[in-house]
């Protein structure tokens, strides 16, 4: 594996308005490293995995995944990359099976491939036996665990997890992270994920970068983040850099919408 | 090609799965149908105008497909922010293959919900003059499907809000219906809503099917058609654009 970054951010913006969300952030991510985006709310993780997947373009600066730009080689760039959004993007009428062969298709999973890495990673995820179950009829933590399953089946070099445990009870988030380390050893695929658990930072990732007000306050390994502030947790250590003020945000159409959602759900 | 079809596919598929909704969406037509239908009868054979039932079977076909079409573009809405096609936004295919997949799907559920009450309203009663001339007002229902379907498309990928849906269906999915002449005939109207009447593609859609299944079309088969024609083709490219647009 070469030394080059996999994802190479450097002095990206994102401005909506007249607010930054993101503002100035440069990091590096290396090849099958597992690296943790850490901050609190409306800091600007959302804007920045949206930046990386294509769906946004920076204001200024440049990005690289796997040494192409998105904003200007989308497709080549969405083959290599696997997300999982915060808001869930399954199809919930249709099967567990339906929701990986229809991924096959849109990323030209040939037939037969789809036929095997399918079932590899259905059993890996542990929801072989629910394959031709509704997704509806899943649990929260099955529901994830099948968005990775697929996020997995086009083989991505990248696999982008926004907030993966939100709203899982603490074993589906533990049994969650025993399946995500277990990627890096069977896959070899780097994984860049978000989450404001300080525990589960500190448990999965290599590194952190801990970003706050769209601006990132410090970057390193969980240890080094502790030495860096005098912490001895890096709960303590992110409150050190970030401080402890509450952010209240506004609620957003997406927010507004998200009760709904959960509403028709029921 | 393969998106596009399993896009298709997969509308087609929940459709197939929904039961509830299929039997509750048809409720309503079934209501115009029944109560209108038989109910405004009377009248309509006394003012000389022969058999009311007759004369509104196509307008609640064609309701029923501008209803399901336009609620494609409902659950479009949801679907961007919570559900699969946010999926299908950051796929390596091209954004116009998910919107020629999503809107043939849509169409053609509405087809579908139109063939079923086409089959109530001749237990209810309807008699086409010609069997010939069904396959034909099969190609009039698709139109009128793709017409509605590309726009709840445009609408879908363009409305930020639920709410914004409600005023949707309100000040446009309605007025289309009420204005279409599915429920009266277009001779003898007063001038401003004969005017607007003219601007209502579903009348047309109405009207084309009237041509061809009671054989009394107002502006004629061929008009009709070729007015569908011109106002899918816009649609659909306005639907493709502002999908295109989408920002997740």
């Amino acid at each position: 594996m070469s030394d080059r970054p996999i994802i190479r951010v450097q002095h990206i913006v994102k401005s909506f308005g007249n607010v930054m969300a993101v503002n100035d952030v440069s990091f590096d991510v290396r090849p099958g490293e597992i690296f943790a985006f850490l901050g609190p709310n409306g800091a600007g993780k959302t804007t920045t995995i949206k930046m990386l997947t294509t769906l946004l373009r920076p204001t200024t600066g440049s990005l690289e995944l796997d040494g192409l730009d998105p904003t200007t080689h989308q497709t080549e760039v969405r083959k290599r990359f696997g997300v999982v959004f915060q808001d869930p993007s399954l199809d919930s009428d249709l099967t567990a099976w339906e929701n990986m062969d229809i991924h096959g298709v849109l990323y030209h999973v040939p037939r037969h491939a789809r036929r095997e890495r399918g079932e590899v990673l259905l059993r890996m995820f542990e929801l072989w036996e629910r394959r031709d179950g509704l997704v509806k009829t899943f649990s929260g933590g099955m529901k994830r665990r099948l968005e990775i399953a697929r996020g997995l089946l086009h083989t991505p070099k990248v696999l982008f997890l926004d907030e993966p445990t939100l709203g899982l009870d603490p074993q589906s988030r533990n049994q969650m992270w025993t399946h995500v380390r277990g990627l890096r050893a069977t896959e070899g695929v780097t994984v860049f994920l978000t989450t404001h658990y300080m525990d589960e930072a500190d448990r999965v990732a290599d590194r952190i970068a801990v970003i706050d007000h769209g601006r990132l306050v410090a970057t390193g390994s969980s240890a080094e983040l502790k030495t860096q502030t005098g912490a001895d947790s890096l709960e303590a250590a992110f409150l050190a850099l970030t401080g402890t003020t509450i952010r209240d945000e506004s609620a957003t159409a997406a927010d507004q919408m998200r009760q709904v959602a959960r509403v028709w759900r029921r | 090609m393969n998106v596009i079809f399993i896009l298709w596919l997969r509308e087609v598929k929940k459709y197939k799965r929904s039961r509830v909704q299929i039997v509750a969406s048809l409720g309503a037509p079934l209501m115009y149908l029944g109560v209108l239908g038989f109910g405004h009868g009377p009248v309509f054979q006394r003012a000389g105008q022969g058999s009311y039932l007759q004369f509104m079977a196509p307008g609640v076909i064609g309701m029923t497909v501008l209803f399901t079409a336009m609620f494609s573009g409902f659950a479009m809405l949801l679907d961007r922010q919570f559900g699969f096609l946010k999926e299908t936004l950051v796929a390596p295919v091209p954004r116009l293959a998910i919107m020629i997949g999503r809107t043939l799907g849509g169409a053609t559920v509405a087809v579908l919900q139109g063939t079923l009450i086409f089959v109530a309203t001749l237990i209810a009663g309807f008699r086409p003059v010609s069997l010939l001339a069904v396959p034909l007002a099969f190609l009039v229902i698709a139109l009128i499907a793709v017409v509605f379907a590309a726009l709840a498309t445009a609408i879908g990928s363009t409305l930020k809000e639920m709410q914004g849906f409600q005023m949707v269906m309100n000040f446009l999915v309605m007025p289309i219906f009420f204005l279409s002449g599915a429920l009266y005939p277009l001779l003898g109207l007063p001038r401003v809503l004969a005017a607007l009447t003219r601007l209502d593609p579903l009348t047309y859609g109405v009207d084309g099917m009237r041509g061809l299944l009671i054989g009394n079309a107002h502006f004629g088969v061929a008009f009709d058609v070729a007015v569908l024609l011109g106002v899918g083709v816009l649609f659909v490219a306005a639907g493709a654009w502002r999908f295109s647009k989408i920002e997740a």
